[in-house]
């Protein structure tokens, strides 16, 4: 391939494989059966010229191949405002991979869609989410591939052989041992993200002491949680995860390097910094769906739309796949629910893109991941909130938690 | 203050660079955490905000957060708003990335160094060069 017997892209992307696989000290490539690109997203020139290159050498990937998030929802035209000089490269990002080849899922969550891995499979995914939940729920093996080097293992089905793709390299380093009896609420697993992805540095973290989780989204949400303030893309959690059914297997039968206990007192404070603003804030939005709203979290929150049927014409923004879109269309289960100020997002996320109207005021979010991004990429001031309080906030007008 | 130290270090891409040393107590992540046009430091929640990372070489423990950070090093590189080098105490293939892709497509080379970094201050000018058996020579 090297050679070029595949064609100029095929060489190029095998010597950038190779130039990384130096990089990272691997000894050899291994097979993968999928890879899952997060280049989408325009952070400018260079990643464009990038994937032309590719284009231009006659480039395809070999695996299945999904996409991450582009800057654009191409499902609601005109949702986005960009200028016209940045958007037409960042619709041209999007249409340059899938002339790649690559499969028009843009989604952050593409183990919500029909190209989930199974246990065990060798994969090359990019997006900090999508890793750490391929890895620790699903249990298929990928490392921390980012731009490019994701693409690159498309375009030869080759993944450097190192790190998680091996089994020895899977092994729990540091316990986080939760100590007290906890609900299992949607912010305790934020909150329990946030502290094992501060404090684990690139080691793998072991939870033990986690409630039995209502549904996979919340363990999505810790995954994600964890990967926004650490370099976190494996994680086992005691009787949860595939790969820990119990604490030595965890470990591998070894002993943690360091144990860490997690009380109340802890996760309260690391959900508290989440939020840069006080209850009663006047509310200019919501944002939901950070990583992508599952078809199961849709159906929590419809619901709840109908029971608090928020009125103010605050916007609740919800960012989803256009598979679980496309599913609730075919199901009517959106029908006169932008009365409640429901704005589905599809192929992209409220906080990477302008599509907020009102960036000067509070942004309300049940995401760990958007409330640590926002401030930064959009300028919003965030509150942190359970799905519930973000509604019922929505149908008063300004910023309102129950006591958790 | 100007200290005739020395240490070696491994490439994870060789090079030559020097500058004014920038060092962060926390790792950063670039997407999020840098703004690629200026090179300002834009993390809320990192000690760096408002430093500025062009021409300079960055001095962290590691990478961090999400994978998008190797595009915008690649295009801080592009745009000259990228550090000249960066040194760090543990291999990050994210920015590795970043920089490969870089000089594949523009010629232009960031090395990236792991190597103790205890000790380097902001302000120490810092040189980085290629030793023998590839190893990377660090002059504070």
């Amino acid at each position: 391939m090297l050679q070029g017997e595949h064609g100029p892209a095929a060489a190029a992307a095998m010597k950038i494989l190779v130039a990384f696989s130096n990089a990272v000290g691997a000894p050899k490539l291994l097979d993968i059966s999928g890879a899952h690109i997060d280049g989408c997203l325009y952070h400018g020139k260079a990643g464009l010229d990038f994937v032309e290159r590719l284009v231009e050498g006659n480039g395809r990937v070999l695996v299945p191949t999904t996409l991450n998030v582009g800057s654009f929802d191409l499902i609601h035209p005109g949702m986005v405002k960009m200028p016209a000089a940045q958007e037409a490269p960042a619709r041209r990002l999007m249409k340059a991979h899938l002339e790649l080849g690559c499969q028009a899922t843009f989604t952050c969550a593409p183990y919500q869609t029909r190209f989930r891995p199974g246990f065990g499979e060798q994969i090359a995914w990019g997006e900090s989410n999508a890793i750490v939940f391929a890895n620790s729920v699903i249990g298929a093996r990928t490392n921390r591939y980012g731009d490019f080097i994701d693409l690159c293992c498309a375009m030869t089905g080759r993944a450097p052989s190192w790190g998680l793709h091996l089994s020895e390299n899977r092994r729990g380093q540091i316990l986080f041992e939760l100590t007290g009896a906890f609900e299992p609420s949607d912010a305790l697993f934020v909150g329990v993200g946030l502290i094992i992805g501060r404090a684990s540095g690139d080691r793998i973290p072991v939870i033990s002491g986690l409630p039995q989780p209502r549904d996979e989204d919340q363990l999505k949400a810790l995954g994600a949680a964890a990967a926004t303030t650490g370099a976190v893309a494996l994680f086992h959690a005691v009787s949860i995860t595939p790969e820990a059914n119990t604490i030595d297997e965890a470990f591998h039968g070894m002993a943690p390097d360091e144990t860490i206990r997690i009380t109340r007192a802890d996760i309260d404070h690391a959900l508290a910094k989440l939020s840069s603003v006080p209850d009663g804030a006047p509310l200019a939005a919501v944002s939901l769906g950070t990583p992508h709203f599952s078809h199961e979290e849709w159906m929590r929150l419809l619901p709840l739309l109908r029971e608090l049927a928020p009125s103010r014409g605050i916007p609740i923004y919800v960012n989803t796949g256009r598979a679980t879109l496309t599913r609730l269309q075919d199901e009517g289960a959106l029908a006169g629910m932008e009365a409640f100020g429901l704005i589905p997002v599809a192929d992209t996320c409220t906080y990477v893109t302008a599509i907020i109207e009102r960036l000067d005021g509070v942004v309300m979010t049940n995401s760990g991941k958007w409330a640590h991004y926002a401030p930064g990429n959009i300028g919003v001031s965030v509150a942190f909130a359970d799905i519930r309080d973000c509604i019922r906030s929505a149908a008063v007008g300004h910023v309102l938690r129950s006591v958790s | 203050m100007t200290r005739r130290v020395g240490r070696t270090g491994i490439f994870q891409l060789a090079g030559s660079a020097q500058g004014s040393a920038l060092v962060l107590s926390q790792p950063l992540s670039f997407w999020g955490g840098i703004d690629a046009e200026t090179g300002d430091i834009i993390d809320h929640s990192h000690p760096g905000l408002g430093e500025n990372v062009a021409g300079k070489i960055l001095v962290m423990p590691s990478g961090r957060g999400s994978s998008s950070s190797s595009s915008v090093l690649a295009e801080a590189i592009r745009r000259g708003t990228a550090p000249a080098g960066i040194l760090m105490e543990r291999p990050d293939p994210i920015l590795a990335v970043g920089a490969i892709v870089a000089e594949f497509l523009y010629g232009m080379s960031v090395p990236l160094v792991v190597c103790d970094i205890s000790g380097i201050v902001s302000g120490h000018r810092i040189a980085i060069g290629l030793g023998e058996d590839a190893r990377a020579i660090i002059r504070i």
